[in-house]
């Protein structure tokens, strides 16, 4: 048994999560035209405003693909997707206007609660807040009216733009424009669900806010849009989570985020990434091609990505700052891990406008099989930056010999006050690093994942708790069978 | 009954044969010294009793406690009670030496049916075994023997013996790139470990570590062939005549 056996064993378990859920789905013909577009708006009885946007953003993504101006500069090779063979809506059926939860499909909870997310308000952890997207709708939201106590107002897109117009009015597209790229613009024209959050000035949010997402039907896409919007001093805490069935073919994510924080405002967005991966020999799973950017828009504001990318065939994903505001901080942490044929292409961008200030990149990138892991990051110091900082950190770890790791740091300065770092290491697990961990007790597997959990630590220390228990499972369930 | 029992013990790396029919029996309660000059075959006989796979056992037997050992995983040995503290120990970033620690202890007291230690209980015993090697209690958090000196690292390989109180513990050059002081710190350690329910094997080069241990028997090990056994004393004379004392073909050999 030689260790890149060993290794290779432990990346290859099933993936969990790839049940089926059975419930009549409301969904339109495949394809793509104006008519899905004012179908959807049709169907989510939206204000004018909002169809003229997905009408703008329709039309500009239509001339973008006549002119095959997908984007191609990213480490990733894919066939082409056909956007005519895919499903832009798709919904469980429901009754309009459900009271409680008990309106909702049985089988929808009962997935849900598969995935060990319950949306009985009873039964789920305090301080934590759920919004369950299935496919293309939100069929959930808990603690609603304990969030609206505070005046935090936490609901589905769908909701918001019923009930708070003006607010999705000001900020839709404030963070990414439809025109920002090729997915960006298909997002805005066909977005069907996602979550909003808006905490007000001077509140702490009292629990943490989260997404599940959970996409079901098959030859569909996903396309949502999150938003969240904390005001003066205000602090939200967001995380998500992802997962899909196994099914052979790829399926499209597009999702787009907007983080807006004003004046001393934090928000904190973790992302735990587990869309099914497609199998060992690379067939199916999810294309993950998504925009997250935030705004600190306000002086003294600081927003936080930390994701841990586990899952999808492919990841598409630069979740990144604009630091408008003087003294505001921008942060990134990160793991990305791609076993078997897995493809990630990932990184942030910062962009420092205000004076004095700061972030902070840390990508710890895993390649175990024949995965391929980009990290990519652009760090731009406007010329009125003056006193801005940087610092970013890049690590690679290689398990087995047949998997690839790639770093593109784009550096970009133009104020010459700006201090910055970059520091970069590759690795391999050692078989005498594992031999040691065996030789005091441990198994093979144990030694991996405590290894692995060691170079991801950084990143870990900055999930929410219960988040970091599940992120470090996830990682060993995902690297089963790559070490043998 | 032996702790350890080797019979005729042939092993390769690489295709190359370097244990060339080892016996040796060690009863419990004994300190064997193997000596021996560079190449001679110290380290692989550690590795092998360790089951590392890359050694390739040829031909042979060999009894730990009665069990079959050679047919043990590293981590079977070690939780049967078998310890290697290592010439080169090896960094593992981002894991505490606590954290590691109280998991390979865990990990062994499963193997035994006990249940695990938590944290609380945990780190007094910990606290004791550093103080004994006089390391200071900052190393507990510190990521394993990651920025360690060469002394620290070895310090704290008898600190994990310590805590994992095997019932037999190899200890492949313990002694080299430490100072009088640090080896004699390490031997302090060593001896308190000594039991007539354990047994300790000393590979070292130099007579050194053994006026600070002192075994109850030293081998020498040449050429893949265990060609002389004795007393302490044997040490002494090697420290004296060189290899080519037992083995004119070693003359000159370190």
């Amino acid at each position: 048994m030689t260790t890149s056996n060993t290794i290779q064993d432990i990346a290859s378990q099933e993936y969990k999560w790839g049940f089926i859920t059975e419930v009549d789905e409301d969904r339109i013909p495949k394809g793509l035209n104006e008519d899905t577009i004012r179908l959807i708006s049709t169907k989510k009885n939206e204000p004018g405003f909002m169809l003229d946007w997905r009408l703008k953003a329709y039309r500009h993504w239509a001339s973008l693909e006549r002119a095959h101006a997908e984007p191609t500069w990213a480490h990733i090779k894919h066939p082409p997707i056909d956007y005519q063979g895919i499903t832009y809506y798709s919904a469980p059926k429901q009754k309009p206007n459900r009271k409680s939860l008990d309106e909702v499909d049985p089988e929808v909870l009962e997935a849900y609660s598969k995935l060990g997310i319950s949306l009985n308000e009873q039964k789920r952890l305090a301080g934590v807040a759920v919004d369950a997207v299935f496919d293309s709708v939100s069929v959930a939201t808990t603690f609603k009216a304990k969030l609206a106590e505070k005046g935090v107002i936490f609901c589905s897109f769908s909701e918001a733009v019923q009930k708070h117009p003006d607010l999705v009015k000001k900020y839709l597209g404030s963070v990414v424009p439809y025109s920002d790229n090729f997915f960006a613009a298909l997002n805005a024209a066909v977005f069907s669900d996602g979550s909003f959050a808006y905490v007000p000035k001077g509140v702490r949010c009292p629990m943490e806010l989260s997404t599940y997402f959970r996409i079901n039907a098959a030859d569909t896409g996903q396309f949502e849009r999150t938003l969240i919007v904390v005001e003066e001093g205000g602090y939200a805490s967001y995380l998500e989570g992802c997962t899909a069935p196994k099914r052979d073919e790829n399926q499209l994510h597009a999702a787009v985020v907007e983080l807006i924080a004003l004046d001393n405002a934090q928000i904190k967005y973790s992302t735990v990434q587990n869309w099914y991966p497609g199998d060992k020999e690379g067939n199916g799973g999810i294309y993950n091609f998504v925009t997250k950017r935030g705004k600190c828009l306000g002086n003294n504001s600081k927003i936080s990505w930390t994701q841990v990318e586990t899952g999808s065939a492919i990841t598409w994903k630069y979740p990144s700052v604009i630091l408008m505001g003087d003294n505001s901080v921008g942060e990134f942490y990160s793991v990305a891990l791609t076993n078997n044929y897995q493809q990630a292409d990932t990184g942030t961008k910062m962009i420092h406008m205000g004076k004095n200030t700061k972030s902070t990149i840390i990508a710890k990138g895993i390649s175990a099989g024949h995965g391929q892991n980009t990290y990519r990051g652009q760090v731009k110091i406007m010329k009125g930056a003056t006193g801005a900082r940087n610092y970013t950190q890049c690590d690679s770890l290689l398990i087995g010999d047949q998997c690839g790791a790639h770093t593109f740091p784009y550096i970009e300065v133009r104020n010459g006050s700006a201090r910055m770092e970059h520091e970069a290491s590759t690795s391999k697990i050692g078989e005498d690093q594992i031999f040691y961990l065996r030789q005091r007790g441990l198994s093979a597997e144990e030694a991996v994942s405590m290894i692995i959990n060691g170079f991801c630590k950084q990143v870990f220390r900055e999930l929410p708790m219960e988040f970091a228990v599940e992120a470090q499972k996830l990682l060993s369930v995902s690297l089963e069978g790559s070490v043998g | 009954m032996n702790m350890l029992e080797i019979r005729n013990l042939h092993a390769r790396i690489d295709n190359q044969e370097i244990l060339k029919g080892i016996d040796l029996a060690i009863p419990a309660g004994e300190v064997h010294a193997i000596m021996g000059p560079n190449g001679s075959g110290k380290s692989t006989l550690a590795h092998v009793l360790a089951r590392r796979e890359s050694y390739e056992v040829a031909e042979g037997q060999v009894l730990f406690q009665g069990k079959d050992l050679l047919a043990m995983k590293p981590e079977e040995a070690a939780c049967e009670g078998l310890f290697m503290a290592f010439q080169y120990p090896v960094e593992v970033a981002g894991i505490s030496n606590a954290y590691f620690l109280r998991a390979a202890l865990n990990a062994q007291r499963k193997y035994r049916g006990e249940d695990p230690l938590d944290a609380i209980d945990f780190l007094p015993i910990l606290k004791a075994k550093m103080e004994l090697l006089e390391m200071d209690e900052r190393f507990q958090g510190r990521s394993v023997n990651e920025g360690f000196s060469g002394g620290e690292k070895k310090r704290n390989e008898i600190v994990q013996m310590a805590v994992l109180e095997p019932r037999l513990a190899v200890l492949d050059e313990t002694d080299s790139g430490l100072d009088i002081d640090a080896l004699k710190i390490v031997a302090r350690g060593v001896n308190a470990m000594r039991s007539p329910d354990r047994s300790i094997v000393l590979i070292t080069h130099y007579q050194r570590l053994l006026d600070y241990i002192v075994p109850d028997y030293v081998h020498v090990l040449a050429n893949g062939r265990i060609i002389r056994s004795g007393g302490p004393e044997l040490a002494l004379e090697l420290e004296n005549k060189g290899y080519g004392w037992i083995a004119p073909a070693l003359a000159g050999a370190q």
